[in-house]
């Protein structure tokens, strides 16, 4: 009996050795820092265009930043979709991404491109979203309150306790608006106006996004959000009305970059090549996703706020996308505006 | 040879020489490796084979300890010690129990060293590399080659401990102590002990005292502006406040429910049980999204009443009051749990004296059954309060602007700050003040005995409650009850309507889109979004659940009924992971053993150890509860008549503790099914489990998915419940029933 095991695992271990690496099948590991349904779009839509098998993984930029630079010296990811572009603009200062030029590169739109060009072609913009805020109208009705149409209205004391936004420390979104706000007004006045809105706060939420999904639910009045994010309340039937301030406002572009000596480093061009194509962003609005795309050609849905319109500030993304600007940001936001009573 | 030392040296030769030594790549229970390139391929190879090839010659010295227990063999007699009763004593000749303890020790001590000084990189640590230079070779984590060695390691070194005549010689008992010291090291004390060694290294990764200090004494932990100005004050104190409401509430309201339960003779009292079951059957976040459609802004109740007195609507939900209902909603059903099993437990017998003496109902209820429910009044507050420290969901929905520390944890780790420093902090301060709950119960509880059931047959009918108790009791459960069934009415009036709070067209597409199921020509097909990971949830649930129940009654046995050297300090061990909250565990885990020598993140198993070791201490309070309510005669009657500690145990033990055993099984069945706290953390895209996919639909605002896929988990749970009670079936302790 025990012989005639050690044989069969012996015959068995003969044809593995033969037939190990034949057997091999075409697969792409796959990182995933967008919303997960869209993430999950993409793998089966490239599964099915090419047939070559997605592992996906999704996690937030920031921590598949951590993840890349904890494989460096023995990467596991091919492919990195999604998520706000400051981490993957580090990822490829630091090296750990590599350089394609995609042929996809004329069809898209120039932020697309720039973002690409400040990295040495490290990464690739895939989409843009620009910041905002959106209010629900019949909370704002019922409250007998004016239509906010820019920040500095939002200071105004009558709608105090009815304004929303995420707390920049937990939130890449917030964030972003600090650093907006600070480009837009200047250091010292960007911080009286975040120290007068601090007034008008009843809540900081821990998500970025959470400000408009209360409002939504009219547990709130004003989020200021990412618009993409207050449009999808709108296009889900909530009574949201989405502004873009009229003073301009910053925005983020998501980024798509390759791992650095990937396993699968054909397929992970042959994903990146797909992924910018006019059809496959098109697809971003079955999943609610109202960014623009960064091939000129993607369907937008007319609910999605047009880039070209709004006046948007020159977001100066290596300054504020550094840790040293960040954290001193932080700590001041901290140390000057969440300390005041309310 | 002694069987016990052959049945190990076979395990450890097997595991050393046929399976893979190294972690698989493709999961533990892929089979890949037996055709790809077994046992040559290096990233399959048994250590053996890896040797012979020349490969990590630092696995070299292993066999030695594997094979030393061979020299025993001419030591060690014709005794066969299972063959004795274990009590009274089998001491072996010493030089057996030397070698044995000396193979055992060495060899874990040598592998573990060997795993923790060589990882992905080389050398782990610099000095390393500056007495042995570079390495030039790597290794993974363990696999199962590692797993059967280290087992084999563990058991030599109890074996000889028990030769040496440790605990009255008892191999069993022994073994048993060392496997869970072994378990609980290596998943509770190695990776909370790794993270709190994060909360002493500044951003470079030194360490240092001063950020330490720094961070533990911020004004944001530690504030106390609420007090003076408009702010709201440090989260330590906002997270102690909730955590003794909740647990004095639970407690109370457990206690009341428990009585009502049994000792009211009330005919409707027996419903009460499924309704109680019914909120720890219930996924995360839904309570609270119920409770913000009834007291939110918008809400139905707070509409109502704003327009009633002629105010307007206020936010006055969000914050204490808001997590405070929902989590006695929560957690009430815990308390009543740990409860009714102590109030079942004392004995009738008594209280039928105590009256035979001429006490009154309330002085019988007062000075002989509620200081006998002691162990388990101070067990479900000890309960309610950790629950609510550990307690995620909730204060995400419901927190407003009242920090707690478990959300904050969770912040500090996924959010923009990414800072796992702060993260240890947050959680330091968290494990002060659970441990400090859980010190302050053991001094309340103290030693005394609370042994009411014997082997000595009848014990009487329960007494009925006193007049002053029940109808305060009554009005209590009713209210509760009401509030219950009118938030499981909305959950479910969820599921079915296009947009819970906006549009209350009636509406089948919430369940079809989560669980929709087609017929093609290829066959059937689940193509719901819902279907994977509930999948994964049944089977990781499944997996977890008897394990958990088997290492916490296991441990639970030791406690109650083994005396040993280092009692104190294993039990202390043991209780530890008790009072470690959910959130903590999760960001420990994922922060140990996302590198070998256990590299688990991303994996189902990773999921299970979690949930067997966040819900141990259940099992191991519902045996001890009701181990310690049973007579140690009973035991020393079957080790008289022969029987040893183990067929004790499997024959008289475990046969009364069904309730207990049930309990641990439902428990860890369900918490599997609805955790979320240290979840959030481990779950992966191949992993999801239904809270984690729930979290998401609700982040989405898709409220009307995560609903529909609340309801069907809760009743699959209910089946799971009612199905393991017709399974396990009732305890049959004899005791006369009132005519």
């Amino acid at each position: 009996m025990k012989i005639k095991t050690t044989l069969g695992v012996a015959m068995l271990s003969i044809l593995g050795a033969v037939n190990g690496n034949a057997m091999a099948a075409e697969k792409l590991t796959y990182y995933c820092s967008a919303q997960e349904d869209w993430c999950q779009l993409m793998a089966t839509g490239f599964e099915e265009a090419t047939g070559i098998k997605v592992n996906m993984t999704r996690k937030s930029s920031g921590e598949t930043l951590a993840q890349l630079k904890a494989e460096a010296s023995n990467p596991k990811g091919d492919i990195w979709w999604g998520g706000t572009g400051d981490p993957h603009l580090q990822a490829a200062e630091e090296g750990l991404t590599e350089v394609y030029e995609s042929p996809m590169q004329g069809e898209l739109h120039p932020w697309a491109i720039a973002q690409a060009e400040s990295a040495n072609n490290g990464t690739i913009g895939i989409y843009s979203g620009a910041l905002g805020y959106g209010y629900n109208e019949e909370v704002l009705k019922a409250n007998n309150l004016p239509e906010p149409a820019c920040w500095k209205d939002l200071l105004k004391p009558e709608y105090k306790g009815h304004v929303q936004m995420a707390n920049p420390n937990s939130s890449g979104t917030a964030y972003t608006t600090l650093a907006t706000i600070v480009q837009l007004f200047g250091e010292d006045e960007g911080f009286e106006f975040m120290k007068g809105l601090h007034k008008n706060i009843n809540q900081y939420t821990k998500s970025g996004s959470a400000p408009i999904k209360a409002a939504a639910r009219g547990e709130n009045t004003i989020g200021i959000v990412f618009m993409h994010d207050a449009v999808k309340q709108a296009a889900t039937g909530f009574p949201i009305k989405v502004v873009a301030p009229c003073e301009g406002t910053g925005y983020e572009i998501g980024g798509m970059s390759i791992v650095k000596g990937a396993r699968n480093v054909e397929n992970a061009k042959k994903f990146y090549d797909w992924a910018l194509a006019a059809d496959v962003q098109s697809r971003s609005l079955e999943v609610k996703s109202f960014q623009v795309m960064s091939n000129k050609a993607a369907k937008s849905s007319p609910m999605a706020p047009d880039l070209s319109k709004l006046t948007l500030i020159d977001y100066d993304f290596k300054k504020y996308g550094s840790k040293a600007e960040r954290t001193r940001l932080l700590k001041k936001w901290d140390d000057e505006v969440s300390v005041l009573s309310q | 040879m002694n069987r016990t030392v052959a049945l190990w040296l076979a395990v450890g030769v097997i595991g050393f020489c046929a399976l893979p030594w190294y972690v698989l790549d493709e999961g533990l229970w892929s089979f890949e490796w037996l055709t790809g390139g077994y046992p040559f391929d290096t990233d399959y190879a048994p250590a053996l084979f890896l040797l012979l090839q020349g490969e990590k010659l630092w696995l070299a010295p292993l066999p030695v300890f594997l094979l030393l227990p061979l020299l025993a063999v001419g030591i060690n007699s014709s005794q066969k010690p299972n063959q004795q009763p274990a009590h009274i004593g089998v001491r072996q000749k010493p030089g057996f129990s030397y070698i044995l303890i000396l193979a055992g020790a060495l060899g874990l001590a040598y592998l573990l060293v060997q795993a923790f000084s060589i990882g992905i990189r080389g050398w782990n640590a610099e000095f390393l590399t500056q007495v042995f230079g570079e390495l030039g070779d790597r290794q993974f984590g363990f696999g199962y080659g590692a797993m059967f060695v280290s087992v084999a390691l563990l058991f030599f070194l109890t074996t000889g401990v028990a030769a040496r005549g440790a605990v009255n010689g008892d191999v069993f008992i022994v073994g048993a102590i060392g496997f869970v010291i072994a378990l609980v090291g290596m998943f509770i004390l190695f990776p909370v002990l790794n993270m709190l060694s994060s909360a002493i290294q500044d951003t470079e990764g030194n360490y240092s005292l001063g950020v330490f200090f720094s961070k533990f004494f911020d004004d944001k932990i530690w504030g106390l502006h609420c007090l003076t100005e408009n702010r709201s004050c440090g989260v330590a104190w906002n997270s102690l406040v909730l955590a003794l409401c909740v647990g004095a509430l639970t407690t109370l309201l457990g206690l009341v429910f428990a009585l009502v339960a049994t000792r009211s003779g009330l005919r409707q009292a027996h419903f009460l049980r499924p309704l109680t079951v019914l909120p720890i059957i219930t996924p995360p976040f839904v309570i609270g999204l119920a409770i913000i459609l009834l007291f939110g802004l918008s809400g139905a109740v707070t509409t109502f009443v704003a327009e009633l007195i002629g105010v307007n609507p206020t936010r006055w939900i969000y914050g204490l009051p808001g997590i405070l209902i929902a989590q006695l909603l929560s957690f009430t059903p815990i308390a009543f749990l740990v409860l009714i099993g102590v109030v079942e437990g004392v004995a009738p017998s008594i209280e039928e004296a105590s009256q035979t003496l001429r006490a009154s109902r309330w002085q019988t209820f007062r000075t002989v059954s509620l200081p006998l429910m002691r162990p388990g009044i101070a067990n479900a507050f000890l309960l309610g309060f950790i629950e609510s420290m550990a307690d995620f969901g909730n204060p995400l929905v419901l927190g407003g602007n009242y920090d707690v520390l478990s959300t904050e944890i969770f912040f500090a780790i996924v959010g923009a700050q990414n800072d796992q420093g702060q993260a240890a902090v947050l959680a330091i301060v968290l494990l002060i003040f659970t441990l400090s709950a859980f010190y302050a119960q053991r001094r309340w509880l103290g030693k005394k005995s609370y042994t009411t059931q014997t082997g000595k047959g009848d014990s009487g009918i329960p007494t009925m409650l006193p007049k002053r108790v029940l109808w305060p009791s009554y009005l209590l459960v009713s209210i509760w009850s009401i509030f219950t069934i009118v938030v499981y009415g909305m959950i479910v009036y969820g599921g079915f309507v296009e947009i819970w709070g906006l549009d209350h067209t009636i509406t089948l597409k919430h369940y079809k889109k989560a669980f929709g199921v087609a017929m093609t020509d290829n066959g059937f097909h689940f193509r719901g979004a819902a279907w994977d990971s509930f999948w994964t949830t049944l089977r990781i649930a499944a997996t977890a659940a008897p394990l958990t129940a088997a290492v916490g009654l296991v441990t639970a046995y030791l406690l109650v009924r083994q005396n040993f050297a280092g009692k104190e300090a294993f039990e202390f061990g043991t209780m530890l992971s008790f009072a470690i909250p959910g959130t903590v565990i999760g960001v420990a885990y994922i922060m140990a053993f996302n590198v070998p020598p256990i590299e688990l993140t991303g994996t189902g198993v990773i999921l299970v150890l979690s949930f067997i070791f966040r819900n141990m201490p259940v099992g191991i309070r519902a045996g001890v509860a009701s181990m310690s309510q049973l007579d140690k005669s009973l035991d020393e009657a079957s080790l008289t008549l022969g029987a040893n500690t183990w067929r004790t145990f499997r024959e008289v033990i475990l046969p009364l503790m069904k309730p207990a055993i049930v309990a641990a099984l439902v428990f860890s069945f369900v918490r599997a099914m609805t955790a979320i706290s240290a979840v959030i953390f481990l779950v992966s895209a191949e992993h999801n489990m239904a809270t984690g996919y729930i979290i998401g639909r609700v982040e989405n605002n898709d409220y009307g998915i995560a609903i529909a896929y609340s309801t069907v988990l809760i009743i699959v749970m209910l089946l799971v419940v009612v199905l393991t009670q017709l399974l396990v079936g009732k305890s049959k302790v004899i005791r006369r029933v009132a005519q």
